[in-house]
């Protein structure tokens, strides 16, 4: 099954890239544009039987390695199930 | 004294530490593979700088999970000396052994020059051959030396003296141009709460001998050798 990760910085913690993306788009003249987070993404092709401990074991990647729990929030998505 | 100096795929300082203990210190050391599982006879545990496993992911995330690093933690818990620097700093980050996280460089660039540290707490194995205050001038080099603690966390570090180091400027003080990174509260140089596991982001090993221009390097390594 494929799960999609997206990892970003907290609310919390600032974003001196995504600060600087901002800015570049004002330079382009994309005034509208307010803020910008960057993030990491990963596509993970999982073997799985059942659905349920998916979702945990994929929060388990997430905390040990894919993110830093100390600054990162994360999201998963599954395409296969989106209408 | 036993050094072990750890050397993971990127690692580009295990030379320097190595050179500073055995050559400029007469202390005895090896180096340990990162696929080991033990690091053999050690009184202290060197976690060097570099680049280990290109920071993929996240500066030090990969280097966590290397076979050594269960040693390392085993030899912690038991009250072990492990001093990190740099990329080490980001590798015990990673792994638990402090607290907090390092973002990307305020700047965003790569930052190679000598800066300012005001000591902070000179009561710890790492420091006692430092005086309270004392200002040190050791080089940083890092992409990722951004240092960053929840509120929460920042204020249990500070009521135990954990932070050991400051970047400043040349008379001590603290300001946002002597913060090279962006450091919250300037912190470059942490410990844990037994006293047992420090790091910096700066390079004492590149400092230690006057030829290199600053012997101020001296000081940290005095400090773990002194009454050993």
């Amino acid at each position: 099954m494929k799960v999609k990760v997206q990892v970003t910085l907290k609310k919390s913690v600032l974003d001196p890239q995504g600060e600087v993306i901002r800015k570049g788009l004002h330079s382009l003249g994309f005034d509208e544009v307010e803020q910008v987070r960057m993030g990491k993404y990963f596509e993970l092709d999982v073997r799985t039987e059942r659905r349920q401990d998916l979702e945990i074991r994929i929060s388990q990647m997430c905390e040990k390695l894919l993110s830093n729990p100390v600054i990162e929030d994360y999201a998963l998505f599954f395409p296969e199930e989106e209408g | 004294m036993h050094f072990s100096v750890l050397v993971f795929p990127g690692t580009n300082c295990d030379h320097d530490c190595h050179f500073v203990l055995s050559k400029v210190f007469n202390q005895k050391v090896h180096y340990v593979w990162h696929q080991e599982k033990s690091l053999g006879v050690t009184d202290c545990v060197v976690v060097p700088g570099g680049f280990s496993y290109g920071d993929y992911l996240r500066s030090g995330a990969i280097a966590r999970f290397s076979p050594i690093m269960d040693a390392v933690q085993n030899f912690a818990e038991r009250g072990g000396l492990v001093l990190g620097i740099c990329n080490g700093f980001q590798i015990l980050l990673e792994a638990g052994l402090l607290p907090g996280a390092m973002l990307r460089n305020q700047g965003l660039r790569f930052i190679c020059k000598d800066v300012f540290l005001r000591t902070e707490n000179n009561q710890t194995l790492f420091t006692r051959s430092l005086s309270q205050g004392q200002i040190l001038t050791i080089p940083i080099a890092h992409m990722d030396g951004n240092y960053f603690a929840e509120p929460d966390a920042l204020e249990e570090m500070k009521s135990n003296s954990q932070v050991v180091f400051r970047y400043c400027d040349r008379d001590g003080s603290l300001s946002a141009e002597a913060n090279p990174n962006g450091s919250i509260d300037s912190i470059a140089g942490i410990i844990n709460k037994r006293g047992n596991v420090f790091s910096l982001m700066p390079h004492p090993e590149r400092c230690c001998e006057s030829s290199l221009g600053s012997t101020d390097g001296r000081f940290i390594f005095e400090s773990i050798i002194q009454d050993f």
